[in-house]
């Protein structure tokens, strides 16, 4: 399929709203385009996701809008500042939450945030009134003397989202916030964000979990440092599978030789194993209905909508 | 090669007060794709880490056996790999290093390892990244190179805790191919993951929760068994009762 940008819903008001704007931004490291040529903008109040195979310039991109990183090339605008200081005044506007490092085990909660709220050059008062008021939002009731190290994994990404929100930014960036945590914690987490959001501020997130990218107003799709798709999530699915799409369950049954059949079935768009099913997405109901009556009796379809993850495989790879 | 086995019977573990495991049994065989599915806490580390060798169980016993029956642990740990949820790798070694280190550490031969390592850096899509230094890969590339260090001695013995966590849904599909491609190769292989789907895709499923074993089995069997829709809706459900 070729490259497609979506247009996103409600695109006049994102004219007038829009808290982030990015165009034909660009970085090289060496003879390396992490990011190529990226053009899109955020608007306020939106959340905003990033999604891409490791390494298609995700973080790289979110690092520039930070003011981390300067581009070789293009523009970038974060609530109305650009890199001419050096990127500090974003930084002093947007609140990031990195995949990686962001607490350190050895301190404290307390300790953290107020290490936290000295690299802002926030005032005592003020630090303890904005944590209050955080600690407040989140439902956050871990003693402020806890050690981080003897908090559970999804607590931890709380407390981090906090230290990253203690300067009350505008925009908060947040970076695979939910890697490794349980499922629980996970959809906690997203209540947060649409906390976050509800009250005006925008996140801009990636994440590899497709049931979170649902709850994301726009995702742009990445891919070898380019923005390939960028909508909804339900254009982005009409975007990739224009035609229907059908579970298949072969019943146990061994599937290699029907499966062989159906990648050569006319119409077929896209074939790909979901847990013990298939996922087969056909340009036309016609074709899909002639395909699927060849199938052996004992074997079970049904036609489905597609999901995020589906238009993750399509795009993404380039998959068949 | 045969592969091995590995049964546990009544395995515990005890950290101070906290019982981790309370008495698991499963069997375990080469040449089948094993899933240790559970929520957080419910013993999956813990299980993988005595297998490994790396914790000595309280009560209760792991018995590897070989073709010709039960083998000393020494022999199974030769060829056994384990993949920790956060690999242990050198942050200031690129890929390419890494790749040499284990190379020299596991006194490949050069043509096994030059068609190893080709491989798996063309399934893990690493290959445009082998001359970046570990501590500056995103959390899903370093979980890649975690598993190409572990797979490259072909091992009969591979534990891998939540490898596919933090990794992109195509890479994870084509890390699971691998795994079937490994698995058919008589290779005993126990992955523990939080996705469902995954579980789905495993030959053999074991359900942990709060340190004791709910059901093993084939998945289509525990569905049946469970009168679930989903292997997400079974789960739920034994976790519930």
């Amino acid at each position: 399929m070729n490259d497609t940008v979506v247009p996103g819903r409600g695109d006049k008001g994102l004219l007038r709203n829009r808290v982030v704007e990015v165009e034909n931004l660009t970085i090289r490291f060496g003879d390396f385009t992490a990011v190529d040529g990226v053009s899109f903008s955020v608007r306020k109040g939106e959340i905003f996701g990033f999604l891409g195979a490791n390494g298609a310039g995700k973080t790289t991109t979110i690092r520039m809008l930070c003011g981390l990183l300067a581009p070789t090339s293009g523009v970038v605008r974060v609530g109305g500042l650009d890199f001419d200081d050096g990127g500090n005044g974003i930084k002093s506007i947007v609140g990031y939450m990195s995949q990686k490092f962001t607490l350190y085990d050895d301190l404290t909660v307390g300790e953290n945030l107020d290490f936290a709220a000295g690299l802002r050059k926030l005032p005592a008062a003020a630090a303890e009134k904005r944590r209050a008021e955080l600690f407040g939002m989140t439902g956050f009731d871990r003693p402020l003397t806890a050690k981080v190290s003897d908090l559970p994994g999804g607590i931890k990404q709380e407390l981090a989202l906090a230290a990253a929100m203690l300067h009350d930014p505008e925009i908060v960036f947040l970076d695979e916030p939910t890697s490794g945590v349980s499922p629980a914690a996970r959809a906690r987490f997203w209540g947060l964000i649409r906390r976050i959001t509800a009250v005006g501020k925008t996140v801009i997130v990636t994440t590899h979990y497709m049931d979170e990218a649902e709850q994301c107003g726009r995702i742009a799709l990445m891919r070898a440092g380019r923005i390939i798709a960028l909508g909804s999530p339900d254009e982005l699915k009409d975007s990739a599978f224009p035609g229907p799409m059908a579970e298949v369950d072969f019943q146990g049954s061994d599937p290699a030789a029907p499966i062989e059949r159906l990648r050569k079935a006319p119409g077929l768009l896209a074939l790909s194993p979901h847990g013990m099913r298939w996922h087969a997405a056909f340009s036309e109901g016609a074709l899909m209905d002639a395909a699927l009556s060849a199938l052996p009796v004992s074997v079970r379809v049904r036609k489905i909508k597609p999901s995020l993850e589906d238009v993750f495989i399509r795009l993404a790879g380039g998959a068949q | 090669m045969d592969g091995f086995s590995i049964r546990t019977e009544g395995l515990k573990k005890d950290f101070g007060p906290v019982r981790a495991l309370k008495g698991v049994s499963f069997d375990l065989s080469a040449g089948l794709l094993h899933g240790l599915i559970g929520s957080d806490g419910a013993g999956k580390t813990t299980t993988m880490r005595l297998l490994a060798g790396l914790l000595r169980p309280t009560e209760g016993s792991i018995v590897y056996s070989g073709a010709g029956g039960p083998v000393s642990f020494t022999e199974v740990r030769r060829g056994l790999a384990y993949m920790p949820q956060q690999p242990s790798l050198y942050p200031d070694l690129s890929v390419e290093e890494h790749l040499e280190f284990f190379r020299e550490l596991y006194r490949l031969e050069p043509e096994d390892y030059a068609r190893r390592s080709r491989e798996l850096l063309d399934i893990t899509r690493l290959e445009q990244f082998r001359g970046r230094r570990a501590g500056l890969l995103s959390g899903g590339m370093y979980k890649k190179l975690g598993l190409i260090c572990a797979l490259l001695r072909s091992p009969s013995v591979l534990l891998l805790d939540e490898p596919t966590n933090g990794v992109d849904p195509i890479s994870r599909r084509e890390f699971w191919g691998l795994l079937y491609g490994l698995a058919a190769g008589k290779i005993l292989i126990l992955v523990s993951t939080s996705y469902m789907d995954e579980a789905e895709r495993c030959a053999r499923v074991h359900l942990l929760e709060s340190g004791r074993l709910l059901a093993s089995g084939e998945p289509r069997s525990l569905l049946k068994a469970a009168g679930a829709a989903s292997f997400e809706d079974i789960f739920i459900k034994k976790a519930v009762v």
